[in-house]
């Protein structure tokens, strides 16, 4: 008997029970649509997170006040003043810091902007002229501060998009050059500070839950003076000139400052280092590990189908019993009687594999499209691993669950099977 | 050289320590072309003897040679493939696939045969036996005879040396059971040779011979002196 004409034998048997064969592969096309789904999603989601932390600026490295317990967030509640503009300055000294590209300090709190009869909440960041270089983006229209006006504490302020739509775009007055106040919610300075806008960043929309075009910009000491009333810094942002001086860096940083602030054991130290790379390292691992964890869910339904494949095709060989006997008084031997129910169980899985996969892509796909319409940057990614793998796991279920079928079916005494009733 | 050479052939069935013997000490010879009928009541070990013969079942004792070689020798794997070359089955219940049309019931012992052809093979069987018309009906929309005639063309399209027939017109009506009986004989005087198992004295006087067995052993093995000749089907005539 030619393989050819087993696989017609058995796509005639399948056939000719069509509901239960129907039945038979939705647990598989169930559990394979369900990997292929959330495979995709998985690869959308990291996508979608990793895009907004590269969005950020890669090769950066960020020091926050306070120590943290591995790559936890800060201890909240505690202010803590010991990051001044004194260490950044140290931290621009190429001798000590060889491979930093770009050091910018920062303070950031909430205000409220008013412009005419017009008021907006923001966050603003005070900040200095190398914060362009630390941050990718481009202005829309005007420039940002300079070094000299960051130093001279010029009473300038850069808008970014979506604050200045919210401001200007009603009256059509071009933002830059006008003059608008900005009142800080924890100062008591009632009239607010009066900025000149001399430049506004174009959109680069949201990245860690924060809209970076609301934000506004203005130079530190006006931040820290006049609108925060602190003298001392949140933040500090250094960007590497290479990935992969990235640790090195992280180990000249950590000598000046603990330089800086007079640190001679680790556990005093009061600021943390972060970097991209570890950002991007443990979203990626959280995503995976969700991903794995959702795909081990729906290996579950792939099994379960499996069983149910188990259990038809046993039925299948009890109710064929006659035909086994029959076919084995008329030449068929253990092995074709083995490869023809085999062959079905694979068949059976195989189809609803595919089945599966189909229905799998498509859903992804529809969901991309929604996920782009609610307005994420979201990629439709089908990986050909998890086809691939689907379609392996669908084999071999019906190889695994259907050889003790067939191994009995084949096992069958013929005198019995034709005299069964 | 006979085509079926048995010796003191013995058959027993163990169940735990419990020996039932079915078949013991039975000797015979049939030749090719013969017509011969195993009777005997329900429990004296014809259909037993008929599973021997036709390679379903192992003998416990004695010899068996089928055309001249022991099959002692053969394993399953070849008594499989003799099963297939040399031997047709027609049965009792006729045991036709469900849901499947005469001509696939036909086809099957050719697909596990290494002929070409078998298409027209199978078609040319069921011409044999009158059904050209049923080429593509379904099993289950045929009569009790048709279904007869189409297990007879299974059993021919292969070609073999003999056709075992183990109650062929038990579920059937006599005018059907006659159209089998005259197919079988039909086939007998084209030389093929046939083993009928039956417990009806008129369905065995059709045979040539009669092997009667009672209780396991030859009770008498004589020739037929009035034989029943079927009358010729007008159906398969035209």
């Amino acid at each position: 008997m030619n393989s050819f004409s087993v696989i017609k034998l058995v796509i005639k048997n399948l056939r000719a029970r069509k509901g239960r064969t129907i039945l038979t592969i939705l647990g598989i096309t169930i559990g394979v649509a369900g990997v292929i789904i959330i495979i995709s999603l998985g690869a959308g989601a990291q996508s979608l997170i990793l895009g907004q932390v590269t969005k950020l600026g890669s090769n950066l490295l960020s020091i926050q006040t306070g120590q943290t317990a591995g790559n936890g967030a800060p201890i909240p509640g505690l202010v803590i003043t010991t990051l001044v503009n004194n260490d950044a300055t140290a931290l621009r000294n190429k001798n000590r810091v060889p491979y930093a590209a770009a050091v910018s300090a920062a303070v950031q709190g909430s205000a409220t902007i008013v412009w005419g009869n017009k008021t907006v909440d923001v966050t603003f960041v005070g900040t200095d002229s190398e914060y362009p270089k630390v941050v990718n983006y481009t202005m829309q229209s005007g420039q940002f501060f300079s070094e000299a006006e960051n130093i001279g504490g010029a009473n300038v302020v850069v808008l970014g998009s979506e604050t200045a739509k919210q401001l200007f775009t009603d009256s059509g007055v071009n933002p830059v050059g006008q003059i608008i106040k900005v009142k800080s919610s924890m100062q008591n300075n009632a009239g607010g500070v009066p900025l000149r806008v001399i430049g506004v960043i174009a959109p680069r929309g949201s990245s860690f839950f924060q809209n970076q075009d609301e934000l506004v910009f203005m130079p530190l000491i006006i931040g820290q003076q006049q609108i925060l009333g602190i003298h001392y810094l949140q933040t500090i942002s250094i960007k590497v000139d290479d990935a992969s001086h990235v640790t090195s860096t992280v180990a000249s940083v950590n000598s000046v400052l603990k330089q800086q602030h007079r640190i001679l054991e680790d556990v005093n130290i009061d600021y943390t280092i972060r970097n991209q790379e570890d950002a991007v390292k443990i979203l990626s691992t959280i995503t995976n590990a969700l991903s794995l964890f959702l795909v081990a869910m729906a290996s579950i339904s792939l099994i379960v189908g499996g069983i149910g494949i188990l259990n038809i095709m046993m039925v299948t060989v009890a109710e064929r019993t006659r035909e086994i006997g029959l076919r084995k008084a008329v030449g068929a031997t253990k092995k074709a009687i083995r490869n023809q129910f085999l062959l079905e169980a694979v068949l059976l899985t195989s189809l609803g594999g595919l089945v599966g996969i189909i229905i799998g892509i498509l859903v992804s796909y529809l969901i991309s499209l929604l996920m782009i319409k609610l307005g994420y940057d979201w990629a439709f990614i089908v990986s050909g691993t998890s086809i691939l793998l689907s379609v392996g796991v669908s084999v071999l279920t019906g190889i695994v669950f259907g050889l003790f079928p067939a191994i009995r079916a084949a096992k069958l005494n013929p005198i019995d099977a034709l005299r069964y009733e | 050289m006979n085509l079926i050479k048995i010796e003191n052939l013995k058959k027993d069935y163990t169940t735990g320590d419990v020996v039932t013997p079915v078949l013991d000490n039975i000797n015979f010879k049939i030749d090719q072309g013969e017509f011969v009928a195993i009777m005997g009541p329900s429990g004296s070990g014809k259909s037993t003897l008929m599973h021997i013969l036709s390679f379903l079942d192992r003998a416990s004792g004695g010899t068996y040679e089928f055309k001249g070689k022991d099959i002692k020798d053969f394993d399953d794997n070849y008594l499989a493939e003799l099963r297939n070359k040399e031997i047709g089955f027609v049965f009792q219940s006729f045991n036709l696939l469900p849901r499947t049309t005469v001509l696939d019931n036909v086809k099957l012992p050719l697909i596990y045969s290494k002929k070409k052809n078998q298409d027209q093979i199978a078609r040319k069987s069921i011409e044999s036996v009158g059904l050209s018309h049923r080429l593509n009906y379904y099993t289950n929309q045929i009569s009790g005879g048709e279904k007869q005639r189409v297990a007879i063309a299974r059993a021919l399209v292969c070609d073999p040396a003999v056709i075992f027939a183990d109650e062929p017109t038990g579920n059937l009506d006599s005018k059907s059971g006659n159209t089998v009986m005259f197919l079988l004989q039909q086939l007998n005087n084209q030389g093929r040779t046939i083993i009928l198992v039956t417990h009806e004295t008129d369905t065995a006087n059709h045979a040539k011979r009669i092997i009667r067995i009672k209780d396991g052993n030859i009770l008498s093995d004589e020739q037929v002196s009035k034989r029943t000749i079927a009358e010729a089907d007008k159906e398969l005539i035209k």
